[in-house]
């Protein structure tokens, strides 16, 4: 990018937190551009001034995590009017307040403390397994989500709104559980095909709507909902298959994947994580330098930042969209292949996937679609299904709320202008802010 | 679509337009029909009764003859396309084509069906693609009112299941349904507000926001199901439900009657709705306006259209809209379950771009995807060899054939998921 000649189509000197705010749809252009400019106080600030000034900036990191706390406030509102016991106590709130206050602080502060002794860290925990067993858990729900999540901000930041990534995930999933169970082979050699096989599932998918972008200019975002509910149907209806569905049973569960497709797992049989987080933190970086370093990377964020200019530059437009494309469905059914071939499940089920789809695109847009930050979301969702779990079995607290709390994160996450409104954060120096990414159908 | 000028294929050249195209296509559907279903089809009559069981009137027809028969006119059809037809005709040949082609499947499937079975009840058949078909109307309505004033409206199915969650609730603690009916109002409301508010102030990205908002309602309805609902069923999840209206005289109406004039309030409301939205867009200013802010805000704005303020006014009105076709369940049908809506708000979506964002078009494609989804019942009933998964893809397949411009183009509003910011 040292070379820029004039008609360079990379427009956007792509910063990565341009492209995120960009992808997020923001809005302090407009506001900046209605408040005058302050004028600049006298004489050069502090170190430690200019990191206070900037920790209650709105950067990208504090309204990340004051979405986070806001997001769990909600979520407690919601824990205290749905428990008729706490609630009671509001009846007589006037008289003794305190009964109402307790009551909400011990519901709330056990539930949040389940979720995060069943995500980090208990205390209590005795033992090598048992400590572990939080992080496992959390590590072994990351893993999948690192990849739809990629696939969506690998597809974003060639502006492609991959919807389908729920889709190309089951798809994923079926051919690697197929190639997990039907095809004898060695071990080693076997988890290697079935892994590829879920690439190609998920690719399978990715082609469909990238083709028909490039070909037709249907808009991939109505074209991926679609396929997600056409592979849903097709999972249902091959998992009933004969030669598919296990001999012994008459409900819809599939046969199991053979223990040489297995992914082996990391730190002993008591624990669940397994070699897909490995396979996760790989494939972070190879999509990090495909987007920052590859001739196909700097083509596909030329394409995403402006189609026409590309064009005129002598880049295939046409091309980049279907690779685009396959590239994220890839993505997405390594994703899905890990459903089966890791410790979560080993047949499938028509809710074998369960939401990683979906999950991704709150994943990649919470990771502000950079390579890592899409990682640093994984965990962090991880870590709140993980915590769900304990939640819900300790506190009784269903794990619908994790949910809730994933929505509201990437709710307030999308709109920083919010955020700083409620906090009275100061404008960042740095958020220089595009125009939205909304192009419409 | 997109109005991106991505490689676009060359359409209506040479020989081969897009009548010609279709004509080709229906000649091999025809000869599908014609042969392979003539050659399946049993000598069993296939009866089409006008009622819900095997008595009463019925059309009769031989399964082979009928099969090779109806086969035969959809290859009549396509040929005649082939041939090169006056624009004119296109769509009246195209539908009897299709419907000849439907017809041959059918004698196909009701005379192959077990000996004893070989009927297929034509008022139940439109009744359940009614009964289908209304979330996805009241669905795509929404849609229509809020794409039509330009706001993308991905969180159909979250209204949905608001509108559905918050009229079992509410209607259950109060025990009226017609408290419950507002309330899922409200609920659908409430989601369409949080779009509103996020895509038009905040100028968040429609998609985006649409997406979020449906994993927020099932997150909320689910967590306070589990925590209320499913706790005490008795208190939270008994609303009360709306009896069946029969209108005199219509209802006697052969094979109409019943499947039209019989039905709960939603039917009505779901069908008077499609006039009016029909009515108000293309014949008051209102719906003047409402496009015009969906196709050009500034031009709009230029003349003193309101833009911010009526996409606000047609977004809530889009969730009390979905919301009522939420509660077209809970207060109806069935007590509220967890994500009981299932992807219906994705098929109305589907049904929405397939009518090319227009209330009839909205309605005619609802039914024809109700109509799928109560044959997929059907030929699971008389053990088809067809896989009810796969009639159950066939409205995800027939929008990605219609957006992808394989029968015919369909065009959003112009502005539609654009923010707009006023300057």
């Amino acid at each position: 990018m040292s070379s820029v000649n004039p008609g360079s189509p990379d427009k956007e000197p792509a910063t990565e937190a341009q492209a995120a705010q960009t992808a997020l749809g923001n809005t302090e252009q407009t506001e900046s551009a209605t408040t005058p400019k302050q004028p600049t106080p006298e004489g050069r600030p502090t170190l430690g001034r200019l990191f206070l000034d900037n920790l209650w900036a709105a950067n990208t990191f504090t309204v990340t995590l004051l979405s986070l706390v806001l997001a769990m406030v909600v979520g407690a509102i919601l824990m205290i009017v749905s428990d008729p016991e706490v609630l009671a106590t509001y009846s007589y709130i006037t008289a003794r307040p305190t009964d109402a206050l307790n009551a909400s602080w011990t519901l709330v502060s056990e539930a949040y403390g389940n979720l995060f002794k069943g995500a980090v860290l208990d205390p209590d925990a005795v033992g090598f397994n048992a400590a572990l067993s939080p992080i496992s858990e959390t590590l072994t729900y990351t893993a999948p989500l690192v990849f739809t999540g990629l696939s969506v901000a690998l597809a974003f930041r060639g502006g492609l709104f991959n919807i389908g990534a729920q889709g190309q995930a089951i798809m994923g999933v079926i051919l690697a559980a197929l190639a997990g169970f039907l095809l004898p082979l060695p071990p080693g050699l076997h988890l290697l095909v079935a892994v590829l096989a879920g690439a190609l599932g998920g690719a399978i998918w990715g082609f469909i709507p990238g083709i028909l972008k490039a070909r037709t200019g249907a808009h991939e975002v109505i074209n991926t909902i679609m396929l997600n509910y056409v592979a849903v149907y097709f999972l249902t209806w091959i998992i009933v298959q004969n030669g598919v569905q296990d001999p012994n049973r008459a409900d819809a569960i599939s046969k199991t994947v053979d223990t040489s497709a297995q992914l082996p797992r990391l730190l002993g049989d008591g624990l669940r994580v397994h070699a897909g987080i490995i396979l996760a933190v790989l494939a972070t970086a190879a999509v990090a330098w495909l987007l920052n370093r590859s001739t196909l990377g700097f083509e596909l964020r030329a394409v995403g930042a402006n189609p026409d200019a590309s064009r005129t530059a002598g880049i295939s437009v046409t091309k980049t969209y279907i690779l685009i494309m396959v590239f994220a469905g890839a993505l997405a059914g390594l994703g899905g292949s890990q459903m089966v071939l890791g410790t979560t499940a080993s047949a499938l089920t028509p809710l074998v996937v369960a939401q990683i789809g979906f999950d991704g695109i709150l994943v990649a847009l919470l990771g502000r679609v950079k390579p890592w930050g899409v990682a640093l979301a994984a965990l962090l969702f991880g870590a709140l299904q993980a915590g769900g779990n304990r939640m819900q079995s300790y506190s009784g607290i269903s794990l619908e709320l994790v949910t809730v709390l994933q929505a509201l994160i990437v709710i307030f996450i999308a709109a920083p202008a919010l955020v700083k409104a409620i906090f009275q954060l100061r404008a960042a120096r740095a958020a220089r802010l595009q125009t939205s990414l909304a192009k419409g159908w | 679509m997109a109005v991106e000028n991505v490689a676009v294929a060359p359409v209506d050249q040479g020989f081969w337009t897009r009548t010609r195209k279709v004509g080709a296509v229906l000649v091999a559907l025809g000869l599908l029909g014609a042969v392979l279903f003539g050659a399946l089809a049993t000598d069993q009559q296939a009866r089409f009764t006008l009622s819900e069981d095997s008595a009463g009137a019925a059309l009769e027809i031989n399964g082979t003859v009928g099969a090779i028969l109806f086969g035969l006119v959809a290859l009549a059809a396509g040929a005649a396309m082939l041939a090169g037809l006056p624009k004119r005709w296109f769509t009246l040949v195209l539908g009897v084509g299709l419907v000849g082609f439907l017809l041959s499947f059918l004698c196909w499937q009701v005379s192959a069906a077990p000996t004893g079975q070989n009927f297929m009840p034509l008022v139940n058949v439109l009744r359940g693609t009614f009964v289908l078909a209304l979330p996805l109307i009241f669905g795509a309505l929404a849609g229509v009112l809020c794409e039509r004033s330009g706001v993308v409206n991905v969180a159909i199915e979250g209204q949905l299941l608001m509108g559905a969650f918050s009229g079992a609730l509410f209607g259950s603690i109060s025990g009226s349904v017609w408290v419950g009916l507002v309330a899922a109002a409200i609920g659908g409301a409430f989601i369409s507000l949080l779009l509103a508010v996020f895509a038009i102030r905040y100028l968040v990205d429609q998609v985006v926001m649409g997406i979020v908002l449906n994993l927020l309602a099932v997150g909320v309805t689910g967590f306070l199901y589990e925590r209320l609902m499913q706790t005490d069923a008795e208190s939270y999840n008994s609303a009360p439900r709306f009896s069946n209206w029969e209108i005199p005289l219509l209802s006697d109406i052969p094979l109409l009657g019943p499947v039209l004039f019989r039905g709960n309030i939603f039917l009505y409301l779901g069908l008077l709705l499609v006039l009016v939205i029909h009515i108000a867009l293309f014949r008051t200013r209102w719906g003047l306006r409402t496009r015009a802010v969906g196709e050009h805000p500034t031009a709009a704005d230029t003349l003193g259209v309101k833009v911010l303020r009526l996409r606000y006014l047609n977004v809530v009105l889009a969730g009390v809209v979905a919301g009522i076709g939420g509660a077209s369940y809970t207060l109806a049908l069935y007590s509220f379950t967890k994500n009981m809506i299932g992807g219906k708000g994705f098929i109305a979506l589907a049904a929405l771009i397939f009518g090319r964002w227009s209330p009839t078009g909205a309605l005619l494609a609802a039914l024809f995807f109700g109509f799928a989804d109560q044959l997929a019942t059907y030929l699971s009933a008389i053990n088809s060899t067809i896989p009810s998964q796969f009639l159950a893809m066939l409205p995800y397949l027939a929008t990605i054939l219609a957006v992808a411009g394989l029968v015919g183009r369909v065009r959003a509003p112009a502005a539609d998921g654009k923010p707009y910011i006023k300057g």
